[in-house]
Order: structure tokens, then sequence, then C-alpha cells
């Protein structure tokens, strides 16, 4: 078995072992679940599927919870190695670093992947069938995109947890850096991007270069990608209106980069990194 | 193709302004039994380091194996890490089997290894709870993992009782007889007397001396000590019976320690021996032990010689 696949495969157990696995699957799962059940209520007669309006309000939620939970689980995966003593005898066998980056992002991923489909997945099997109108397909579809996407913005925070704790020579430093990188990219970016665009009035450069400003950011591309590229999503968020004529390939390939992009970053400063 | 297993050329290891190790030549071949001695931070474990491919020198050459370092090479060895901690699973059970699916060793390695170390009934228990020893034990049977034909061994023998030290050294005495190098580092000097090959010692990133304890003796020109039992009152009369060039280390109402080289040793014990019945009652000869050696060669040079930067 490939040394990437051995070192994957000790993070699953390890998640499982110490309950990271369970503990996500639920958090998320319970999270759908109380935005399906409350938040249905005053929808009425629109014309919108309950699924639909759960896709709309679980996604501006999951913004904030997965990034949370991608960094808390990545965070520690090298710096805590190295505080714990146990890097230096993984680093004498015959395996090379980008392997060990790798084996780490894989059972990070399938971590991530397994909760955020198991958790989202029952919720809205649970409103599906619970609902007085069946959702149609495109629903469902939508819906499993909403899961795709997710798991695609976990596994960028994932990504750049890996930086961090390839960075930083203290896991309580790492912890630290994680809440601030968390607190700028998910919160206090587009809280600057909405002031600037209110004071400049949505005109001139930043109004033009607004889709690229979304797509820098992978809390955003998340946002372009579950709003506005799902049919009848948009017109409830709103959304439409900003990036009408942008298709959802690039939401997709931002996230994309932001997943390959940090973990290129994390490999070169690991190898590079003296013991 | 040379038969050397780890050979080091003028190697030199900076840190910054601090230098770990510093023009280091060395050259083990393969079969043999290497001790490496000095003070904590004198470069031993920077060394193994480098041997191991996870830092590189500053300056200088060296190989292992016969290639330049690199994850070919680490197939081949074992690393035990001065405090080893384990990860792969809560026992010793299933973190030694994470380091054989790392290594590519057979499963059926586990199992025995487990058992030569004595650890066969403790495997299923949380490594956490393991004592010092156990965990070094863990540490001896993931180095042996896979068949190594090198051992690199960082103070291995620390936390273990004299019994588990004699089945440590009973261990490494096998993998010797099958050829496998060893390089090991420690603090206990006693045990390694009898069962290496060489001792290297090194002071401060320098290799101050490598060679057999003979030869280590001899080139010390450490005094031979001679402890001789007199009647109430002897000492100096034995003292100026053993000869020119006795000088006296020790000496209470009963007992004298004389100190003799190496090569007035016989004369000045003949002399003792034929002295006047009863002059000398009893004699020790104590040749000079690898502590003394090590503190000739390796101690920390005497206040205000100290070449400490600043």
């Amino acid at each position: 078995m490939s040394p990437s696949l051995v070192i994957a495969g000790r993070e699953i157990r390890e998640g499982l072992r110490n309950r990271w696995v369970a503990t996500a699957t639920l958090i998320l799962a319970a999270l759908a679940l109380a935005l399906a059940l409350v938040g249905s209520a005053p929808v009425g007669e629109v014309g919108t599927g309950r699924l639909t309006v759960t896709i709309v309000s679980l996604s501006s939620l999951s913004i904030y919870l997965l990034p949370l939970i991608a960094l808390l689980l990545a965070f520690d995966t090298v710096v805590g190695e190295a505080e714990r003593g146990t890097l230096l005898l993984m680093l004498a066998y015959p395996l090379s670093r980008w392997q060990i980056v790798a084996g780490k992002f894989l059972g990070h991923a399938a971590i991530l992947s397994f909760a955020t489909t198991v958790g989202f997945g029952s919720a809205a099997l649970a409103i599906g069938f619970s609902a007085p109108v069946l959702p149609t397909s495109a629903e469902w579809w939508n819906f499993a995109g909403l899961i795709g996407a997710s798991i695609g913005l976990g596994l960028a925070f994932v990504a750049v947890g890996t930086v961090i704790s390839v960075t930083v020579r203290e896991r309580t430093t790492a912890a630290g850096v994680a809440i601030v990188v968390w607190l700028f990219l998910v919160v206090l970016y587009d809280m600057g991007l909405l002031a600037a665009l209110v004071a400049t009035g949505g005109q001139g450069f930043l109004g033009q270069t607004l889709p690229a400003w979304l797509l820098a950011n992978p809390a955003d591309a998340y946002r372009l990608l579950t709003l506005a590229a799902f049919d009848g999503a948009g017109a409830i968020a709103g959304l439409e209106a900003v990036v009408a004529d942008l298709p959802a390939v690039w939401p997709m390939l931002a996230l994309l980069a932001w997943i390959a992009g940090p973990l290129a970053v994390a490999w070169t400063i690991f190898a590079r990194r003296e013991l | 193709m040379s038969q050397d297993v780890i050979r080091l050329d003028h190697v030199t290891k900076r840190y910054g302004s601090f230098t770990a190790v510093e023009d280091l030549s060395l050259a083990v071949p393969q079969g043999e039994f290497l001790a490496l001695l000095g003070h904590n931070g004198a470069g031993k474990t920077t060394m193994m380091k480098m041997v191991l491919g996870l830092t590189r020198p500053t300056s200088g050459s060296l190989s292992v194996l016969g290639a330049a370092g690199g994850i070919a090479g680490r197939q081949s060895v074992g690393f035990l890490p001065e405090n080893v901690s384990f990860t792969g699973g809560s026992t010793g059970r299933e973190a030694l089997r994470f380091y054989a699916r790392l290594k590519g060793a057979p499963k059926a390695q586990v199992e025995e290894l487990l058992q030569a170390v004595g650890l066969a009934e403790a495997g299923n228990k949380a490594v956490r709870t393991y004592s010092k020893g156990m965990r070094q034990r863990l540490g001896l049977a993931q180095a042996l993992l896979g068949d190594p034909r090198l051992l690199l061994l960082d103070e291995p023998t620390t936390g273990l009782d004299p019994m588990l030290r004699q089945e440590f050294y009973r261990i490494l005495r096998d993998m010797k007889a099958r050829g496998v190098t060893i390089l090991l580092s420690s603090h206990v000097l006693t045990e390694l007397q009898l069962r290496t090959d060489r001792i290297a010692i090194m002071r401060k990133g320098r290799l101050v001396a490598c060679d057999t304890l003979r030869g280590l003796q001899e080139a010390a020109g450490l005094p031979v000590r001679i402890r001789v039992r007199v009647p109430e009152g002897g000492a100096a009369r034995a003292a100026a019976q053993a000869g020119e060039g006795a000088t006296v280390l020790a000496a209470n109402g009963r007992s004298v320690e004389l100190g003799v080289s190496l090569a007035m040793k016989m004369d000045a014990l003949r002399r003792l021996a034929a002295g006047t019945d009863g002059s000398v009652e009893d004699l020790d000869v104590l040749p000079p032990s690898l502590e003394d050696v090590y503190a000739h060669f390796g101690g920390l040079p005497p206040a205000g010689q100290q070449e400490v930067p600043s």
C-alpha cells in the first residue's frame, strides 16, 4: 500500500477514535434538520420547494461552519506531530514529505466528505419525504450539488489549515492563526468588500471587477456556486443581479484552485523545512 | 564500490550562527558496532539526522549505504530517536502495525518483534500507559522492522533496567551477527565497554577521537591505577616501593592508589609484589576505564578555556 494511503487510513482511524467524525456528522445533520424544519415554516405557498429553501439557508450557514470544522481538523496535522515528537520518527521512514502532506489531506478529506454527505444527506431525505409534495428531481440534483460544493469548501479550508500547520512552530500559535484566517476569509473579507462597494457606489474599478474579488475568496466562491448557480436559489438569495452572466464553472475552478494552491504551498514549505 | 555503510566527508552543519557539527569525517564499515559518545549538544543527534537525510549538511558530503541519503536509503535503515513517541493507533500493536505498513514490512514481523522485545502481552495496552522502558522497547521493535542493514539508535538504553539492558544488547548482538551495522549513542559508558567495536567521541560538534577502546586508552596515555592495601601507616612505604614512575593518586591509612603508565605497569607490580612480607597485603589493578578515556577526550575543557560562542 502506498505510504500516502497508510497515513490517510491512520488519520481516518484517529478521527473515528477521538469522535471527530461522529461529532462533525452530527453537527452538520442537526444544523441541516433544524434549518429545514424551522426555516420552512414561513415560506407558505410561493411555489418554491422546501428543499430549495433549505439549500439557501443551509449554504449561508455552512459558509461559516464548514470552514471552522475544516480548519480545526487540519491546523494540528503537522505541528501537532512535531510537538508530540512523532514527526521525526515518521520522517525517518522511507516516504517523502509530499506523501505525508498528501496522506494527511486525503484522510481529512475523507472525514469531511463523509460528515458532509451523511449529515446533509440524512437531513435532505428527512425533509424530502416529510414534505407534502415530493421534491422534483431537479431539486434533488441541486441538493447533491450543495453537498458537492460544501465538500469543496471544506477541502479548501483543510488545505489552508495544512499550510498553517507546516508554517507555524507551535500548536497554540497554529490554533490562533487558524481562527484569524477563518475570521478574515469568512467574515471580514465580505464586510470589507461590502463597505468598499457602498463607498464607491458600486461603480468604477471595484464594481467592474467584483466577480474576480468574489472568486478570490473560497467562501465567496462557494456562495456563488450554491446561491447563484442552482436554478431558483439565486432568485431567493437576491444574488442574481451580481453575477448574472457568470458561468458556474468559474466558482468551481476557484474552489479547486483554493484546494490545489495551498496544498502546493504546504508541500513546498514542508519539503524545505530543516529538522 | 566501498564497503563503508556510512561515510562522512568534512561534514559541517550550522543552524544560523550555531555550529552543531564541524568538519566531521568518519567512515563506518559494514557490520561494525560503533558507539557515539559526547556531552549533551555535542552533535550526536544532528549527525544521525544527517545520516537519515532529514537535514542537509551545510558543507561536506556524506553517503549512506552507497547512496547520497534520500528515500531509497531509508528503506534499509532503522532509527530509534531519543525520547521516542508513537503514532498510528492507541495500542502498541496498532502502532507497530502502522509503522510496518509505512515501511512495507510483512505483517507477521509485527508479532515476531513484539515477542522479541517482550511486549507480546502488553501489545494490546494503550501506548500512553507504557513505562519509559516499554516505550523504548517498542521503539527498538519499530527500528527492526523490514530487516534494516543499518541501525541508528539515539540513547536507546535510557530508562531500561539492567535486565532489559542485557536483553537489548543481546538483540543487538544478533543483529550484528547478521551483518547489520549499528551506530549507537549513549551516556551509559560502562555497558558499552565490552560490546562495541569502536568508540567515537564528539565534543562540541567535532570528532575528537575514534578508535577501539584499547587504542583510545593508549592514545590517551592515561595511567593504570594500582590499588594497594597496606598495614596501618604503610602507605608512603608502598608508594616508594613501586618505583620512580608511580604517583600517589589517593591515600588513606590502609590503602593507597598509585598511578603508573602502561609501560611501567609490570615493573611496578613486580616490585610491589616482591616487597618484604606484610608490606603489601593486596593488589588491585584498574586499567583506565572508558569513563576515564571519555573524560580525557570528551570532558568539557576546564573553565577559562571554554570557547563558548557569546
